[in-house]
């Protein structure tokens, strides 16, 4: 199969990958690229453990092709915080118990990520309109809702 | 007051920085060197004789690595009464059951030779109904019959008392019909396994078991090998709600990995599959009947429940008596007299999922609760405190019960949930029997 060369910003570093046209970008980043925070689900949209962040807005993984994000900026877990400096939602996810078998933990975090960027200060109802696309099957979601306020008012 | 370093305080989950930096490494974030995907053929109707299987094309398949079908399976069954076949032999009892599968070095490759995998199949009329499954005319849908046996008895029975001599003196009879739907875990990570085989003959299994010294005692004698020869490793869990307790990709990886020198094999089911193939809670028809006085005391007891069990036993004997000890309720009832059965259907096998059963008994046995509420004109709190068990008395298995707790458990919830109970119900205890 012909292989296409996609190069992109990932996690704030220049990458350049070798792919077919027909590769989404959930499996560009796990099976080319060794990303494996984006986790498979369904790959139909209906799960959200694949959301990652695309020029600022939380979006499917599954459901872009890899071709199309040529020249643009795609954000993982990977590239919000780590063990010493983790991301204020990480340290609320840990504390308020949001992660329990931590599968839809990654897609969760991105879908948060994005909201807190646009809405720093969100009602419980805009919480809950932000993740309505990732499902957890563990928590019954308070405890995130819960995280995702803790870590909007520790963001000040 | 002595100060703890744990109880009472609010503690960072141990593994949530883990789980929260995506370091969680779960069965389809490893990849081994040199290994093959796995795909399955699955049978596209609900019941079926299979007249031929030609795997010829899938074999000369370039990049295709091993084919297996029953044939390559060392001992092709497995469950509490080993019916269930590793892949399916002559006959194929649900839709998604697996007759054929295949390795190959990429999953593209296996896709295409599943495609290209000729089955030739016999439909038959499915049984889809396990009512209908009872009736001496009915479709079988294995040779020994639809019933599932409990023993020596196709039904588990549970007697305590005399349920006829309680009925005649109940102020009501109280009768209603429950049903529940068959539910999918869906958990998020679906069923994913890695299996090699080394050069020593020792399999070793990247599983996602909720389960694995069940997928150990099942897995071993499939290979025909001692347990010391299969090596299951797992703890990981991408959420299994019941899902997980059965082998689901770990048996077929297995089995293929004695075939592909060494190389390990992957095996990742799509969303589709988990629904279609994945056990699943079983559908239940519970059947009541209840014996009731005046004064609110249940004194009798009698229902029927109909599981709905899929194609094969698997683990339905379990499931299908934890819940006959569990559906008379948390109650006191002098007289109780319980039928479960477990009925064969052309179904994906069900099996465990959150209580084994057991939820199903309760919303059966709570909405009950509501109905005699209504028909002897009592608050359903009420007639919960009444009938509720208390020390020293007995489940309707007959054992003695001691540390119960329902009352209180009532009092608190109805505390918490604005709820005014009636002074009678806050002074009651379960540790005394006071007369109403």
């Amino acid at each position: 199969m012909d292989k296409y060369t996609i190069n992109f910003t990932l996690n704030g570093r220049p990458v350049s990958v070798e792919a077919p046209a027909t590769v989404n970008l959930l499996t560009l980043l796990r099976d080319y690229l060794n990303v494996t925070s984006v986790k498979f689900g369904c790959e139909q949209g209906n799960c959200g453990a694949c959301t990652i962040i695309i020029d600022g807005e939380a979006v499917n993984s599954c459901l872009v092709l890899a071709q199309t994000v040529q020249g643009r900026e795609v954000v993982t877990v990977e590239g919000i915080g780590t063990q010493e400096e983790p991301h204020p939602l990480q340290t609320a996810f840990t504390e308020y118990y949001a992660a329990q078998c931590g599968f839809c933990t990654p897609g969760m975090l991105m879908a948060s990520k994005s909201l807190l960027d646009h809405n720093p200060h969100p009602t419980r109802e805009e919480v809950v309109d932000g993740i309505v696309g990732n499902v957890c099957r563990c928590t019954g979601y308070n405890k995130i809702i819960e995280a995702v306020q803790a870590a909007a008012e520790e963001m000040g | 007051m002595e100060e703890y370093k744990y109880v009472g305080k609010r503690l960072p989950r141990y593994d949530g920085m883990q789980h929260v930096l995506a370091k969680t490494r779960y069965i389809n974030d490893i990849r081994l060197p040199g290994m093959l995907y796995v795909k399955a053929w699955r049978s596209p109707v609900p019941s079926a004789r299979i007249l031929k299987v030609d795997v010829s094309k899938a074999e000369s398949l370039p990049g295709v690595v091993k084919v297996i079908t029953w044939k390559d399976v060392p001992y092709n069954r497995y469950g509490f009464v080993a019916d269930y076949p590793v892949l399916a032999e002559d006959e194929v009892r649900y839709i998604g059951q697996e007759v054929v599968a295949v390795a190959a070095e990429d999953l593209d490759t296996a896709m295409e030779a599943v495609s290209l995998i000729d089955v030739e199949l016999e439909e038959r009329e499915p049984l889809l109904d396990p009512l209908k499954g009872m009736e001496p005319d009915s479709i079988q849908v294995s040779p020994e019959g639809n019933f599932v046996y409990f023993g020596d008895k196709p039904v588990r029975q549970i007697r305590k008392g005399d349920t006829d001599a309680a009925f005649a003196q109940a102020d009501y009879i109280i009768e209603n019909y429950f049903r529940t739907a068959a539910q999918e875990h869906c958990p998020i990570e679906t069923q994913c396994g890695i299996a090699q085989t080394d050069v020593m003959g020792r399999t070793h299994v990247y599983s996602m078991s909720q389960a694995i010294w069940f997928n150990k005692m099942w897995l071993a004698p499939i290979l025909k090998k001692p347990q010391s020869m299969v090596h299951i490793m797992g703890g990981v869990v991408g959420g299994g709600f019941g899902s997980k307790n059965d082998p689901h990709t770990d048996l077929i990886c297995s089995v293929l990995s004695l075939y592909t020198k060494n190389r390990p094999v992957k095996w990742l089911w799509t969303r589709e599959e988990e629904f279609t193939s994945s056990t699943h809670r079983g559908c239940m028809h519970m059947f009541f009947k209840d014996g009731v006085m005046k004064d609110g005391r249940i004194i009798a007891r009698q229902v029927r429940s109909i599981r709905d069990g899929g194609g094969y036993i698997l683990t339905n004997d379990y499931v299908g008596a934890k819940h006959a000890y569990g559906v008379a309720g948390p109650y006191n009832i002098p007289n109780v007299k319980v039928d479960t059965y477990v009925i064969l259907t052309n179904k994906r096998p069900v099996s465990s999922m959150r209580g084994f059963g057991l939820y199903q008994a309760s919303f059966a046995d709570e909405v009950q609760i509501e109905k005699i509420a209504k028909t002897i004109g009592m608050d359903s709190w009420k007639i919960r405190f009444i009938n509720a068990v208390r020390d020293g008395d007995t489940s309707s298995t007959q054992a003695e019960l001691h540390s119960c707790a329902l009352i209180e458990v009532m009092q608190a919830a109805a505390q918490r949930a604005g709820i005014k109970l009636d002074d009678d119900l806050l002074t009651m205890s379960s540790k005394v029997r006071l007369e109403v």
